[in-house]
């Protein structure tokens, strides 16, 4: 018989620790498309998650149940991404030069017709990753929560531990950020 | 150029393609292999520590009682010298005179 996530988590917490696998199992794609929006080696990616899995192990007694063991265990994934970001920062300081032809294509067309510039292009993607990847962490994190995950900074201000009127600050913050990397980026290629 | 625009169409752009969520073949067999070595660690660290703890302590007592004898007073020598008494009570046989020789 299949038990339930709360049986689960009893039991690991009694000393079972093989019924820690189904929930690795169970919530690993959640976990793995979380750190691939804030990492881009794979290495890099399965080491994130690798960590937030022992950090929910060891920290399982601080799950009071509350809430879903599921926004408990993303909690923990946004906040190693976050400290990985943090170890890294020095990775994205770089110029814009190699941005590649599709990208530069893509630019060009948005800068002739803005309106016509496909926003499910892949060169649009990779454009976007790459003015993530030069933000820094708190406004990355920022960014990703509240534009294109579209978390309410409620939300924002619960999963990273920050208060609301520090996200609101980081989110002012951060969008200014993007807009001097764009502002920059456009200067390389087009002045 | 038109940079709140770039910036609405790039965000969009994130937006539409979410990142993938596959997940590596047998990675929840790493996961736990994982654990699995990091509670044998634990086991060894466990005792590690405890043994560390208790060489510190025996030190510290051994420090305390050094640092006692070498600063307490000296007891002063009334003539209770106890490897003399020891001496004379084991000798006190050979020292009496014989009395039963003729």
């Amino acid at each position: 018989m299949e038990q339930s996530e709360a049986e689960l988590i009893a039991a690991v917490l009694k000393g079972d620790s093989a019924s820690f696998e189904p929930l690795v199992v169970k919530y690993s794609p959640r976990v793995f498309s979380t750190a691939r929006r804030y990492a881009r080696r794979e290495s890099e990616i399965e080491d994130i998650v690798q960590e937030v899995w022992l950090k929910a192990f060891g920290k399982l007694k601080t799950f009071r149940g509350e809430a879903p063991f599921e926004h408990w265990l993303m909690r923990l994934a946004v906040r190693t991404c976050y400290d990985f970001l943090r170890g890294h920062q020095r990775n994205r300081i770089s110029s814009f030069s190699e941005i590649s032809e599709p990208e530069e294509d893509w630019l060009e067309h948005f800068v002739a017709e803005p309106s016509h510039a496909a926003e499910d292009a892949d060169a649009a993607k990779m454009l976007i990753d790459r003015v993530l990847e030069k933000l820094s962490p708190e406004a990355r994190l920022v960014i990703q929560l509240l534009e294109i995950e579209d978390r309410s900074v409620k939300e924002i201000a619960e999963i990273t531990g920050w208060s609301v009127p520090l996200v609101k600050v980081r989110a002012f913050r951060a969008r200014g950020e993007m807009r001097k990397i764009l502002a920059r980026m456009t200067q390389d290629k087009y002045l | 150029m038109n940079l709140p625009e770039l910036q609405n169409k790039l965000i969009a752009a994130a937006r539409l393609k979410p990142p993938d969520d596959r997940v590596p073949y047998a990675f929840e067999k790493r996961i736990m292999a994982q654990l699995a070595a990091r509670a044998a660690a634990d086991h060894r660290m466990f005792w590690a520590r405890g043994l560390w703890r208790a060489a510190a302590a025996c030190v510290a007592v051994a420090v305390v009682f050094g640092a006692v004898s070498l600063f307490l007073p000296a007891t002063p020598d009334n003539g209770n010298d106890l490897s003399q008494d020891f001496e004379n009570t084991l000798l006190a046989s050979a020292d009496l005179p014989d009395n039963s020789a003729p």
